[in-house]
């Protein structure tokens, strides 16, 4: 395999700078990497011309001296970002062929900034789950497998081929979006960083949406720089999204490497679960000491109302969703059904265009909704997600991060959790907190367990200080010195 | 109010009427796609992604449309609340693309507030309105061009819609025909709605209800999309008629949504109650909370134009009319403005007696508004001018005014051109009457017993003269020469 895939993105752009390589030919290396990696289903759409002609133009501007910050870095796209001219389904059959005539403005900013794109990744179907299993073009495959066995392992979800085209090295870093751990959850499982930035820090305008309320992209990379790096050029106010802060985009990259010593990092005593894994309690335990040897302070502190943060995001989420998705009539783009009347029309196209976990968050969404359970269920869920981000604000009087673990086990085997949604719900405890109070939240790869699985260890900050969450990343990622890479099994 | 009750077989009965009467925000864009709006382009000329809802398009509320909202609410002296949010309606349409309809049900952007109505004999009444609420259109489906299928046109999809819910203040279908033609007058006042009925631009659903003087509310029935004046009062009388006959013969009102079909001049059931959508609003988590400033209210406020209520006012104070006629001045702005630049210094009564009668009453009988008028208002202002200086009589007047509308020069042109400048030489008049009395002796004498014979005289006179005699001077030479007095 060749060394330009195995770079992280912040060599691989100064590599590029310097002109030690092309961007033809790192481009070229991952499109062969690709090619070879496919049986791991992270890519749904490859565009190999398209990335050549980028990586060209790239070229051509290096030589003349200029040159975005992401300059001929080959990156993935996650399949949620409208592409322009180029298929664009988010996971679902309902989406197939459709290829949008826009560009998303995340994906527009990473082009700007001389990023190469790749192709696009596959995903749970609507950034709906948290195996990659509901994609309507198969589930991905994990890079890492348990030591000494054979089986096929979840990259997580719903940015799955993110994850795993990352982690795989096919791509120098991908595009993913976490509605309730989509970025997170994924990262820890395939031993790369994740971070879900400040709600409105990136637009969504052209991101396929699940949850308008949670929907926040972000990136999955290699290294903590990497994500520093990529998150400045996703980020910035878009007047076409109405809820994009107007806030200039800090450079993150210079949090990175910063000095951490007194920083108060606070551990929340809700998150030891009933039934965590000793390992991960462990991990947890380590976390805390290395900050504590950076020169951390870490206090305790109190959450109370994150028990009710699943249920209050297994309503509000649905609630949007089943709203969000109603556009897919088969009327206007995508997959339509065949049918004697209007309404068998909307609903052959819809009962064959979703898949069973879409059309259940449709029917918990519609149901929350409907008249005498609006005020039962969604109401109250909007009370206790503001009684959620009250317990984080006052957190907040008392330190600058929390520690947390990003994930209650490590990747699963596929077809372990599919058949209860409830179980499969369980893996985004530790990071739907986040999304229903807005804040950025980062997973670091941290260690290995028993069976040789990566783990990652989530940060969640103040909104709009991802400068300290990039700081306190990488304070740990020095001290995890985590340098595993999955056993190339796939080619 | 008596005179507004129905009587049924058993006894009088009392109509309830409310309104939701939806009127387009004129403006350039829709509420939240930035997309064009117009009448007439092609199908589909006017959709954008958002308009046509693709995937991860996004609403972004027009600042314009906004402004148009908060005008209208100051025009009906209500509350205009500095934060209001956008909910979405949920259904599934063709002609809806994103399956919802963006709209304000919680917390509409304006509050309560009052119109006062005149009716056409110059009472008035209040209306309360319950609030004013800002809204996307749907599109068009059309239904008649295949026998297979239907077409859908999202030109009129996301054009920005004001719904201005009444209390059920009105008891008459007269009523409500003056309420909704005096909200018109004020939008169009306002500029914010161009209250064209036959393009849809305003439209109503009118809410109807019978019961007993002076008992509670009865079940209501709603008629959806009412799109004239005509059909608004045709709808609800046939309406108010059907719930009493139920009534009547001892059955219930079912609360429903009905269609007025114009073409048999009766109200048809749409959906019971049972069969109502549940809509499942809930707060559109893509826009945020539209909060005003008190600033920008108050600026919008400073930059009213004059109202149709006042200016009718100021109107009869001002210029003298009648209360009809300052009415009929001030129904629309473009009126107004005419007779205010026709009447210049000139006898304000006599101008508006020629722009109520003549001018618009010619105008109407040609189905044209007087933006279209054939004569300008200073012509018009000229003519009355002539008639005030004596130059022509009030007889003369009418033809050259039909001279004026058919393009033949300006008033004083036609009466130089047409000799039509009245006589009030006293000599030549002296002569003709003098001739008169000579010819007619028997007259001459009757009339020094009766003096208003004197008419016959002034009418031969006036003969003699072609209608160009000016009858004052002829009624004071034939006084002095007949010896009255």
């Amino acid at each position: 395999m060749s060394e330009l895939t195995a770079l992280t993105l912040t060599d691989a752009v100064e590599g590029l700078r310097t002109k030690r390589f092309s961007a033809e030919e790192i481009t070229r290396a991952h499109l062969e990497a690709m090619q070879g990696a496919r049986t791991l289903n992270a890519f749904t759409v490859e565009t190999p011309d398209r990335a050549l002609e980028m990586a060209r133009a790239s070229d051509a501007r290096i030589a003349r001296g200029e040159g975005g910050p992401l300059e001929g870095a080959p990156l993935g796209v996650k399949d949620l970002f409208s592409t322009e001219g180029v298929e664009t389904t988010a996971g679902s059959r309902i989406l197939q062929g459709f290829k949008p005539p826009y560009e998303s403005t995340v994906t527009a900013n990473l082009w700007r900034d001389g990023a190469v794109m790749l192709g696009k990744l596959n995903m749970d179907e609507f950034a709906m789950g948290s195996s990659n299993e509901t994609s309507a073009w198969g589930p991905v495959a994990n890079p890492w497998r348990s030591r000494g066995s054979n089986a096929s392992l979840t990259p997580g979800g719903s940015s799955g081929g993110s994850a795993s085209a990352v982690a795989a090295d096919l791509c120098l870093g991908a595009t993913a979006s976490d509605t309730g751990g989509s970025i997170r959850q994924p990262a820890a499982f395939t031993g790369t960083v994740g971070i879900k930035p400040t709600y409105g820090r990136c637009s969504r305008w052209g991101m396929v949406a699940f949850a308008s309320s949670l929907d926040q992209a972000g990136p999955i990379t290699r290294s903590v720089a990497d994500a520093a790096l990529m998150l400045r050029s996703m980020s910035g106010h878009d007047p076409k999204d109405s809820t994009s802060l107007a806030v200039e985009t800090p450079d993150f990259t210079q949090f990175v490497g910063r000095d951490v010593r007194g920083l108060r990092v606070g551990v929340p005593r809700e998150y030891r679960v009933d039934g965590m894994p000793a390992e991960i309690e462990q991990l947890w335990e380590q976390g805390v000491a290395w900050l504590r040897d950076a020169g951390c302070e870490i206090v305790e502190v109190s959450l109370p109302h994150t028990r009710y943060a699943l249920p209050a995001y297994y309503i509000v989420a649905p609630a949007e969703a089943s709203s969000n998705l109603a556009r897919y009539d088969g009327m206007r783009f995508g997959y339509r059904a065949g049918g004697g009347t209007l309404t068998e029309v909307y609903e052959n196209t819809r009962a064959q265009g979703f898949g069973d976990e879409v059309k259940r968050r449709i029917l918990i969404g519609t149901y929350v909704l409907s008249a005498g359970f609006y005020d039962a269920y969604y109401l109250r869920a909007l009370k206790v997600r503001r009684r959620i981000a009250d317990d984080f604000d006052r957190a907040w009087e008392t330190c600058d991060a929390l520690l947390t673990p990003s994930t209650p086990t490590a990747a699963f085997a596929l077809g372990d959790k599919d058949a209860d949604p409830v179980t499969m719900y369980l893996n985004d405890v530790f990071t739907v907190p986040a999304n229903l109070a807005g804040l950025p939240g980062i997973s670091v790869p941290a260690g290995l367990d028993a069976n040789g699985l990566p783990l990652g260890l989530q940060l969640v900050g103040r909104a709009l200080d991802e400068g300290t969450l990039f700081s306190l990343a990488g304070a740990l990622e020095q001290a995890a010195a985590f340098r595993s890479k999955p056993e190339r099994w796939w080619s | 109010m008596t005179d507004t009750l129905i009587q049924g077989r058993t006894g009088p009965w009392e109509i309830v009427l409310g309104l939701e009467v939806h009127a387009q925000v004129a403006s350039r864009a829709k509420l939240f796609s930035g997309a064009a709006v117009g009448f007439g382009a092609g199908p589909n000329a006017q959709v954008s992604t958002v308009d046509a809802g693709f995937p991860g398009m996004l609403p972004v509320l027009n600042r314009f449309c906004v402004e148009q909202a908060v005008k209208t609410g100051l025009g009906l002296n209500a509350q205009i609340h500095r934060t209001s949010r956008f909910d979405r309606k949920n259904y599934f349409y063709p002609d809806l693309p994103q399956g919802y309809q963006i709209s304000q049900l919680y917390h509409p952007i304006v509050g309560e507030g009052a119109l006062e109505v005149e009716r056409d004999d110059g009472s008035t009444f209040t209306v309360g309105i319950e609030r004013l609420h800002l809204e996307q259109d749907a599109g068009k489906s059309i239904h008649d061009m295949d026998p297979h299928s239907t077409y859908v046109d999202l030109n009129r999809s996301g054009t920005a819609l004001m719904e201005i819910v009444s209390r059920p203040d009105m008891r008459s279908a007269e009523d409500a025909a003056a309420y909704v033609r005096t909200l018109r007058t004020l939008l169009r006042a306002l500029g914010t709605c161009d209250g064209d009925m036959e393009k849809g631009n305003l439209r109503a659903d009118v809410n109807v209800s019978v019961r007993r003087p002076g008992e509670g509310l009865g079940t209501r029935c709603e008629i959806k999309n009412v799109n004239s004046f005509r059909f608004i009062m045709q709808a609800i009388e046939y309406e108010a008629r059907r719930q009493v006959e139920i009534l009547e013969d001892g059955g219930k009102i079912t609360q429903e949504t009905r269609l007025f079909d114009p073409g048999r001049g009766e109200t048809r059931s749409m959906r019971s109650k049972e069969e109502a959508h549940d809509y499942r609003y809930f707060p559109d988590p893509d826009l945020l909370p539209l909060v005003l400033e008190e600033a920008w209210i108050e600026e919008i406020r400073a930059s009213l134009p004059e109202l149709p209520a006042a200016r009718r006012r100021r109107f009869a104070e001002q210029y003298g009319l009648t209360a009809y006629d300052a009415g009929v001045l001030t129904a629309e702005d473009e009126r107004a403005t005419f007779f205010e630049r026709a009447a210049g210094a000139r006898n304000a009564k006599l101008v508006a007696n020629w722009t109520v009668n003549d001018l618009l009453g010619r105008l109407s009988a040609e189905d044209r508004g007087i933006a279209e008028s054939p004569i300008a208002p200073e012509a018009l202002g000229e003519l009355v001018g002539l008639i005030e200086d004596g130059t022509i009589s009030s007889k003369i007047a009418k033809t050259v005014f039909d001279k004026l509308w058919a393009g033949e020069g300006s008033a004083r042109e036609i009466v130089e051109r047409e000799g039509l400048v009245q006589v009030s030489d006293t000599g030549a008049l002296e002569a003709a009457a003098d001739k008169l009395i000579a010819a007619n002796p028997e007259k001459a004498e009757a009339v020094k017993t009766k003096p208003q014979a004197i008419g016959w005289f002034v009418g031969q006179v006036m003969k003699e003269t072609g209608g160009k005699a000016n009858p004052a001077v002829v009624n004071a030479v034939l006084r002095a020469r007949l010896g009255i007095d």
